[in-house]
């Protein structure tokens, strides 16, 4: 093991980015109990839109565009997919995620053609900067405080404003805040926005450090963010930045060993199944109770 | 007017050996490289699989996600112990050793156990495993317990591939060269055979307390069900069950290596599962032969240029095929069979139902 | 409703059985020629461009003389999509649709995992870049024409401790690639043969973070980092050594050969060398033809991976082609089983030499590799050197 600044940084950023993906996640488990096995793959598809966007028009205006066809793309699934089975068991909602994780990906494969997709280099996140005696690119250092602020900002808006009210309400209990008045599909719907807007912000962050799209890159970010939510208690924002920090430094800190460096996803199951046994509803969840 | 009802359990059992027959003559006609072949061979492995995972999710309402793990430890224990020991040199490459006597030899295990036993074995070990597993993880609750199974499942794969346990895993590399039947029939009489014990099991007590729990398990629990013990046992099994599942699998693909037991496996055989219907044996195994026609078979001539014009191209394929998973899941919730189970009077009443109901409409329309 | 539905479905399905058993007859003579290639998964890009050479190669000379009868050659396709668990389906299906032998394919794991289906079907297969031993060893129906990994391992750790000079090494390897694998494992041989040190690291599928192994590499003193990946991985790799500025040497085997490559690589700092079959400008004829058919079609560029920039492999594929032309002349009948036995008296030269196989295995006897060199202001590869095991 030989542990330096580098590995620290590579930590910090990968964190970052898999807090940008496992807030998505944590949203729509909090309201939908549902977890959404296609989030990862709405963070691919951010990926490849730009490239494909970078083509026709010019860089700066193909970053608000990919974000709102994000959002868009976010919003269709859990119309498309998830609304028709609001009455079905939670365990059909979980399979037609699946199915759609499958879709987007061979959809994503149909259309690249199986290539590699290089993703366009953005100018000056791109390029690359000194940190404590580590040459690392600039987005490195830009990612986990772009996550905070966005996070904080998220907070805000879920403490602060009446939506965010309405989305407490429903996460607390489903059919009271329906009785309540509450209109539960603007609510998911915003759920799926914010959460899809958030992807396709961390998308940008990731594919700028990792200039390739494939089919199945957002397979692997998007079950640790997952294990990350789950990690620091799923339904809980702070939590899942907690927990995607951790995460990311952990898995970091692995890699430094040559020898066990081909650990490094299989830590995060490891120690997810830890803090599950040990604190089922991870390190801020709250105490469920079963109901008869 | 009284009429004998007629005994369709016999019509039952009679296709079922009308199948096994099939097979036979698939075996004496088919070329063994012929693509019917190998889609016999996978549909009946993946059958078995699904069955056991069947069991898991649709009868015990446990919802894991590790199954891809315990076929890899089955299709593992299986290799190892069923390469011939003059082939160990070649297959284990890169991780020769020299024994007491100074000779050159592959790998650590020099032990070559017979087929049948090696299959066993490879159930065993993979139920052995489930049992440390399950200690921890069935104390989670649904969502909990999935992520926790798929992620020892992920654990395990890395184990299997470190290099420090390459002289008895090979590492990340193939394992090859072990027997395997190149005929379809031993195929479909292993997985037939293992299917019928879990249709006992459902049949028998442990079965309806299985129910119960995946009905209500506070209820169950009142009603004085171990729950505990029962979900163990039926995680044991179930894992037994996909252990040789795995063994079957190595021997389909004629080699075997970690890399392709990925949570995308597990997924593919809970489709699978949803698509037959969740709590139906009889579903998960028409629609697991179903599924692999489909995906390696039938629609392959969607991925030729110009089939489609403007559309088809590689890929294609895979595209039309989980948009038709995406339909049946959102349209078709309940899948194939639902829970019931195959039986021919269903389907004759069924069809009977079928002209039945046009006739009153048309005299609806008179 | 949902009734009827099924029962369409279902008739529909049993035609579809039926519809697979008839087979066509024409007094057309054809021969059908399989190819056996990833159009997708990690190493779909390679796979890609080594078909273009084959389909190059196709379009050359798509007719072949058998005992003075012409038959035309067809090819059919089949992807293993780079992935071990495809190939006994996707082989399957080449031979259900008839090819007499098999050309492919680019990695070597589907190539072992397919070869049993081949041997069953009693159909000779030949290997164009699949360099890992295993793939020929101990059977006679697999063939290949380039050279293995124990030959080219041997050169890359020669070059390096010779001629570089260099005394520590770092190999990066993916998990369960057994190309990756077997290259890195003889490469590592050969240099701590010679003296030098090896550190070996392998990373997990669908790894696209690579900054803490370069990080590993750099600490331990490495010189040159050995990775042997698929361009996939080669890419990122490129990237982000170059992004972190670190002071190594990248070196790999004929995958990296590649004009994705020499994209990720334009204009950064980087020292790239590889290890391959063939130099652009080493027959001018086939760069010229090759290039004019590239560029003739848009979908043949995309494949290419936007430009046309020829790739080792589809030198190779195109070579391979011939090879499989060569064996059929040779055989006299477009029958399996005397093709494989003609292949083992096959002896072609081709634009990337001198094509002849050895009596063991069905290995091409290959004495010498070329080593390029990325240059990054012209984003071409500079030719460095012909090199052989001593």
């Amino acid at each position: 093991m030989n542990l330096t600044i580098d590995h620290i940084l590579a930590g910090i950023s990968a964190g970052g980015q898999y807090a940008l993906i496992a807030i998505g996640y944590t949203m729509v488990y909090g309201i939908l109990r549902l977890i959404n096995f296609a989030h990862g793959d709405v963070f691919m598809a951010s990926g490849l839109i730009i490239v494909y966007l970078t083509t026709a028009m010019p860089l700066q205006y193909a970053i608000p565009v990919v974000i709102i066809a994000t959002v868009f793309i976010g919003f269709l699934i859990e119309r498309a997919a998830y609304k028709p089975l609001r009455s079905a068991p939670r365990m059909s909602v979980m399979i037609s995620a699946i199915g759609v994780s499958y879709l987007i990906q061979n959809l994503a494969l149909y259309i690249t053609g199986g290539l590699p997709q290089t993703y366009p280099a953005i100018p000056w996140i791109s390029d690359s900067v000194e940190l404590f005696g580590a040459v690392t690119k600039r987005v490195t250092v830009v990612t986990p405080v772009l996550t905070l602020v966005l996070v904080v900002a998220l907070v805000v808006l879920i403490r602060y404003t009446k939506i965010g009210m309405a989305m407490r309400a429903v996460s607390k209990d489903f059919e009271t805040s329906q009785l309540m008045g509450i209109k539960i599909n603007k609510v998911i719907s915003t759920t799926f926005i914010i959460g899809s807007f958030l992807a396709a912000i961390g998308s940008l962050l990731y594919f700028s450090s990792y200039q390739s799209v494939t089919p199945t890159s957002g397979a692997m970010p998007g079950l640790k963010a997952f294990v990350a939510a789950v990690f620091g208690g799923i339904g809980s924002i702070p939590g899942a930045v907690v927990g995607a920090f951790v995460i990311g430094i952990c898995e970091n800190i692995i890699k430094s060993s040559t020898e066990f460096s081909i650990f490094s996803d299989a830590f995060t199951f490891a120690l997810l199944i830890i803090v599950l046994c040990v604190r089922p509803t991870g390190i801020f969840g709250e105490k469920t109770t079963d109901k008869v | 007017m009284k009429t004998k009802k007629f005994n369709y359990r016999i019509v039952d059992v009679a296709l079922l050996i009308a199948l096994f027959a099939l097979v036979f003559l698939a075996d004496q006609f088919l070329p063994t490289y012929d693509i019917k072949f190998k889609v016999l061979q996978k549909g009946a492995v993946f059958a078995l699989v699904a069955v056991s995972m069947n069991l898991l999710n649709g009868f015990t309402g446990l919802f894991s996600l590790g199954q891809a793990g315990f076929m890899l430890l089955g299709a593992y224990t299986y290799a190892i112990f069923t390469i011939p020991n003059e082939a160990r040199l070649s297959v284990y490459k890169y991780y020769t050793m020299t024994n007491s006597a100074g000779e050159e030899i592959g790998g650590l295990v020099q032990l070559v156990l017979p087929m049948g036993i090696a299959i066993v074995l490879a159930g065993l070990v993979a139920a052995v495993f489930a049992y440390f597993i399950g200690l921890p993880v069935l104390r989670l609750k649904s969502d909990y317990l999935a992520i926790a199974s798929l992620g020892f499942a992920e654990i395990l794969r890395a184990i299997c591939q470190w290099k420090g346990l390459g002289t008895l895993t090979n590492g990340s590399n193939q394992l090859r060269m072990y027997p395997y039947f190149n005929s379809i029939m031993p195929y479909f009489l292993i997985a037939g055979l293992c299917i019928a014990i879990i249709a006992l099991l459902i049949k028998s007590t442990y079965g309806r307390a299985f129910k119960a729990i995946r009905d209500d398990e506070v209820a169950a629990e009142a009603m004085g069900i171990n729950l505990a013990k029962h979900k163990m046992i039926s995680f044991v099994i179930s894992s037994f069950f996909a252990g040789i599942g795995g063994a079957l699998f190595a021997m389909y693909q004629n080699t075997i290596q970690a890399k392709p037991f990925t949570t995308t496996l597990t997924y593919e055989i809970l489709l699978i599962v949803v698509i037959g219907g969740i709590g139906s044996l009889s579903g998960s195994v028409i629609a697991s032969f179903l599924y692999i026609a489909c995906s390696e078979w039938w629609l392959r001539f969607l991925d030729t240029e110009g089939v489609i014009p403007g559309l088809s191209r590689n890929g294609f394929r895979l595209v039309v095929f989980s948009a038709a998973i995406m339909v049946i899941v959102l349209f078709f919730r309940r899948g194939l069979m639902g829970d019931k189970e195959f039986s021919t009077e269903r389907i004759v009443n069924g069809v009977k139902s079928i002209f039945s109901g046009k006739k009153k409409k048309t005299k609806e329309v008179e | 409703m949902k009734k009827i539905v099924a029962l369409v479905l279902a008739a529909l399905m049993l035609t579809a059985v039926f519809a697979g058993c008839g087979e066509t007859k024409t007094d057309e003579k054809v021969i059908k020629i399989g190819v056996y290639e990833p159009a997708s998964g990690s190493n779909g890009a390679g796979g890609k461009q080594e078909t273009l050479g084959i389909k190059y190669a196709h379009s050359v000379c798509p007719t072949v003389d058998i005992n003075g009868e012409t038959y035309k050659v067809e090819l059919v396709y089949a992807d293993n999509q780079s992935s071990n668990d495809k190939a006994p389906t996707a082989a399957a299906d080449l031979i259900s649709a008839g090819a007499k032998v098999v050309l492919g394919s680019y990695g070597s794991g589907v190539s072992i995992a397919a070869s049993d289906t081949f041997k069953n079907a009693g159909v000779p297969a030949i290997g164009v870049t699949c360099t890992n031993p295993q793939v020929t060893e101990g059977n006679t129906h697999y063939f290949r024409i380039c050279f293995l990994d124990p030959f080219q391992g041997t050169v890359l750790a020669n070059y390096a401790y010779n001629e570089l000079g260099y005394r520590t090494a770092y190999t990066l390897a993916e998990n369960g690639n057994d190309y990756d694998e077997g290259l890195a494992h003889y490469f590592t041989e050969a240099f701590t043969a010679l003296g030098g040190k090896v550190e070996n690291a392998n990373f997990p599928e669908n790894t696209s973070d690579f900054n803490s192994y370069i990080t590993n590499a750099v600490n331990a003193g490495a010189e040159v980092i050995f990775a042997p990946t698929s361009t996939n991985y080669a890419q990122l790799i490129v990237e982000q050594a170059a992004a972190k500025g670190a002071n190594v040497t990248l070196m790999a085997g004929d995958t990296w050969d590649s004009n994705q490559i020499l994209a990720a690589a334009s204009g950064k700092n980087v020292d790239i060398q590889v290890t391959t079959f063939y130099q652009e400008g080493g027959n001018a004829d086939f760069d010229k033809g090759f290039k004019e058919w590239l560029e003739s079609n848009s979908q043949n560029l995309t494949d290419n991976g936007g430009d046309s920039k020829i790739a080792a492999v589809s030198a190779m594929g195109y070579d391979a082609y011939f090879t499989a032309l060569e064996a059929i002349k040779l055989a006299g009948a477009a029958d399996s089983a005397k093709i494989m036995e003609a292949i083992w008296d096959v002896e072609y030269t081709g634009v990337t030499g001198q094509i002849k196989f050895d009596d063991i295995n069905g290995d091409a006897v290959r004495t010498t590799a070329y080593i390029k060199k990325v240059n990054t202001e012209t984003a071409l590869w500079d030719f460095v050197k012909e090199q052989g095991v001593n």
